[in-house]
């Protein structure tokens, strides 16, 4: 309580301006406020939704560089300034981030004060009853024959009963009983906020300290969890390459399984693996087994054909059994288009290269090569041979999946000649070289993962599912009871009243409560009234 | 491997389930027309133009001064809608046992799903607060619609599955996210009928004449408002569980728990909007219509992403057996 003090009435006091310290604490305070409210929240929610939806409906980069590439030949007006707001990287771009790190706040506002205030309430005896009974959601009279505390008396059993905690006080309008239960409810609200948190940061350091790489490879061949070895790779800001676990794969044996309709069955790779220096163990993994070891998940995630060339120069060097991956254009019918790159050429200046299509089942209509089945049946290639220079040097990154483009506009690359071939047959180029289409390797794209933040993550969803469940399907119910003298002194009168969250249908719950408290009075009257039968 | 006759059957019967769900919604349209005994807007103009005003019924709609031939109609549309649900359970049960596999591996079963246990849901809810059953024509007039809709374009024959989907979890993924999008379908219709009744107690609170013989009995506002919120309720925990549990299969399956794929993009985007609703309904200045506009947005949200991720963009959950 402040006190007065005569003031002279003359000259008012203007209030004096804050201070400037105390001003810029008011006004933060008044941001926190209004950045921790509900309503914030609510609209922080919907602008995070909001913000999801361009990641959805534009090509990203996290999912297809490919996509975003043809986005910007087909819209090149368009996609530089859609480029310029991050929108080919919603996900990872700052405006994205600047939403849910002020939802993070918002939340940290709003639970951890909620959380505090829960503990507290937990130890806390329930709250003295309200002045007017009648008045919540849930009340009803009874006549009492018993005096007042005897009558609270029955009703405290009625609520132990019923796992409500109870206390008794002596109010100021007679005395009263004031019972809780329920704290569940609010608890699951706090761990599924709380949760909501934890899942954040698990996020944030999966995607820190988490890595993936990718990689190619043909059966036979053997690759080790080195950046240097992918074909392509993603790593947090605090992945030490030198850290990564030293784990080795030998990719043995690549099968797909086909229904007879060709729907695919199964991908199912056989491999050994181990950490380098150690021994080697096999396994076979697939589509939705990875392999799990020591932190890291090495999963299949497609696959392919590696034609194989042998090609016999006209000197009488030769290159036998070198292959390269063609990458599916059709999922249907494995049929691939790829290339394969001779930089050195002996006894010549210039460099080769085959680039075509290839069908694991080919079909021949027109002279145009078609695949027609995803098993490789009767393997074919179509390949046109290119003579000239390939520009692998010229410091600009090239696709390896087929040669560029800009050195056969330039004339660099000429066109020296073209065959279907099938497993065995060759083609003789105008110089004599002999190009022989020798056979078929599978490959399978594999990827290894590293987060780990992931269990982490798992932890946190599956409290935030309990947390749910507790805040949605719990009550929290009050009753509150108070005696007071019958009309004209004769007995007593039990006001009693309820007051729940998390439930609409109250009344029936509260009629059974009260009815079986009014047959207990009734009870143990009769007992009080013949206390021998 | 498959059966084809089996699978013929299954075809049969999904024609026979909406001829049934249409028979309803005829059944329940006549309802309608014999239950206006008290058309508002014929009794209670006095004379001089002035309008009476006329206590608006409570919760229970029109319920109570229901004449028996409507009475009698409503009951007819709910075994229609019944028969109706037990024949498209039919449906999913010949597919399954045509393929040998779970019948939700393609667009066409998995919206099939979707609207049985939509219809399922409308029916234990107008059992249990049988002013509910006035809802019935709202809520099969869509599922005519969708069933319509799903065998003219996601139709796609019995197969088995792709290699990606031979999994436990497709058990798991799939069955919570129809169940949950179901029970969302149910909540979201409701809404609609909040907002559309909320609307006419309005107008009738403020002296005016609305001529809705259809909307007069309906069940109340504050009624249909608890029924999108309970439904609300018990659907979002059964979706978040659906998203973990995708997100689990896709840590097996793809290499990530989480890589927003344009269906989880979607999924996300959903369970977001829920969530709002779900708060929003305790917010002052949030509570009744602007509440129910965000679970009609949330039902927009599933339907979208339903539809516009597995038909036009393309991502990784492309299984909806349409080429």
């Amino acid at each position: 309580m402040t006190t007065t003090t005569e003031r002279p009435a003359a000259a008012p006091v203007p209030p004096s301006r804050p201070s400037p310290r105390r001003a810029v604490t008011a006004t933060l305070l008044r941001w926190w406020r209004s950045l921790t409210a509900m309503r914030t929240a609510l609209v922080l929610l919907f602008l995070l939704a909001v913000a999801a939806v361009p990641g959805s409906l534009l090509p990203q980069r996290s999912l297809s560089q490919s996509q975003v590439t043809r986005y910007f030949s087909d819209h090149p007006d368009l996609a530089p300034v859609l480029d310029r707001f991050y929108l080919f990287d919603v996900f990872s771009s700052p405006w994205f981030a600047a939403i849910y790190l002020l939802l993070f706040i918002s939340l940290i506002g709003c639970v951890v004060p909620r959380a505090i205030e829960h503990a507290r309430a937990v130890f806390a005896a329930p709250p003295p009853a309200p002045r007017h009974l009648h008045r919540l959601p849930d009340h009803r009279s009874l006549d009492s024959g018993l005096d007042g505390a005897a009558t609270l008396d029955v009703v405290e059993e009625e609520l132990r009963v019923r796992r409500f905690r109870v206390v008794r006080r002596e109010g100021r309008y007679g005395p009263e009983l004031s019972a809780e239960k329920g704290f569940l409810k609010e608890t699951g609200n706090v761990v599924f906020h709380l949760a909501l948190l934890a899942l954040l940061l698990g996020l944030a350091g999966g995607k820190l300290w988490g890595y993936e790489g990718s990689i190619l490879v043909t059966e036979g061949d053997r690759f080790c969890n080195t950046f240097q070895q992918y074909d392509n790779y993603s790593a947090g800001a605090l992945v030490d390459a030198g850290d990564m676990s030293p784990l080795c794969v030998t990719l043995d044996d690549f099968k797909a399984e086909y229904e007879e309709n060709l729907t695919a069955a199964s991908f199912t790779a056989d491999i050994g693996y181990g950490l380098a220096g150690s021994a080697s163990r096999n396994t076979t993994i697939g589509v939705n087994s990875p392999l799990r070891f020591d932190g890291d998940r090495v999963y299949v995630t497609g696959h392919g054909f590696s034609p194989v060339f042998s090609v016999t120069f006209p000197n009488g060097d030769s290159f036998t059994d070198i292959s390269a991956p063609f990458l599916p254009a059709e999922t249907q019918t494995m049929s691939s288009e790829g290339a394969l790159k001779l930089p050195d050429v002996p006894g010549s200046d210039e460099q080769l290269a085959l680039q075509g299509l290839f069908a694991p089942t080919g079909s021949v209509q027109g002279g145009v090569l078609t695949s027609v089945d995803p098993r490789p049946l009767d393997p074919q290639v179509a390949v046109f041979v290119y003579e000239g220079y390939l520009g692998l040097d010229s410091g600009l990154p090239q696709n390896v999946y087929s040669i560029d483009q800009t050195q056969i506009d330039r004339g660099n690359l000429t066109r020296i000649g073209e065959a279907n071939l099938k497993v065995g047959e060759s083609t003789t180029l105008a110089d004599g070289t002999v190009i022989t289409f020798s056979g078929v390797k599978q490959f399978a794209a594999m990827q290894v993962s590293h987060d780990p933040g992931q269990l982490w993550v798992l932890g946190s969803a599956i409290a935030i599912l309990v947390g749910l469940l507790g805040m949605l399907l719990l009550r929290r119910e009050r009753v509150f009871a108070r005696t007071t003298a019958g009309p004209g002194g004769a007995g007593t009168v039990l006001d009693v009243g309820a007051l729940t969250r998390g439930s609409a249908d109250t009344a029936p719950r509260f009629t059974a409560l009260t009815d079986d408290v009014a047959a207990a009075l009734a009870r143990r009257a009769r007992t009080e009234e013949n206390p021998r039968t | 491997m498959i059966n084809e006759s089996l699978a013929a059957t299954s075809d049969t019967l999904f024609s026979v389930a909406v001829g049934l769900y249409s028979l309803a919604v005829v059944a329940f349209c006549a309802e309608l027309a014999f239950g206006g005994r008290t058309a508002p807007a014929r009794e209670l103009v006095a004379a001089g133009g002035g309008t009476v005003q006329r206590p608006v019924p409570a919760a229970a709609g029109g319920a109570d001064d229901e004449p028996a031939r409507a009475r009698r109609w409503g009951m007819v549309a709910m075994a229609l809608t019944a028969l109706g649900a037990l024949v498209q359970a039919g449906v999913l049960l010949t597919r399954g046992l045509a393929t040998g596999r779970l019948p939700w591996g393609n667009m066409y079963e998995f919206g099939t799903a979707v609207v049985l246990v939509a219809v399922v849901v409308y029916l234990v809810l107008a059992v249990r607060t049988p002013a509910l059953r006035h809802i019935g024509i709202f809520v099969l007039a869509p599922v005519v619609l969708s069933m319509v809709g799903i065998g003219l374009f996601l139709y796609a024959s019995a197969g088995p599955l792709v290699a990606a989907l031979r999994s436990a979890w497709l058990a798991v993924h799939v069955t919570t996210a129809i169940l949950g999008f179901g029970i969302f379908f149910v909540s979201g219709i409701a809404s609609v009928m909040y907002l559309v009744r909320s609307r006419y107690e309005a107008k009738v609170a403020a002296g005016e004449q609305p001529m809705s013989r259809i909307v007069h009995r309906l069940p109340g506002a504050a009624a249909l408002d608890r029924t999108a919120h309970r439904t609300a309720v018990f659907g979002f925990p059964i979706w978040t569980f659906a998203v973990i549990a995708g997100a689990i299969w896709a840590e097996s399956a793809w290499g990530r728990f989480w890589g927003w794929d344009p269906k989880e993009t979607w999924a996300f985007i959903a369970w977001v909007v829920y969530a709002a609703y779900l708060h929003a309904r305790t917010t002052a200045g949030w509570r009744g219509r602007p509440s129910a506009w965000i679970n009609v947005v949330g039902l927009g949200v599933m339907v979208f992403n339903l539809l516009y991720v597995n038909m036009v963009s393309t991502g990784l959950h492309s299984y909806g057996g349409l080429n």
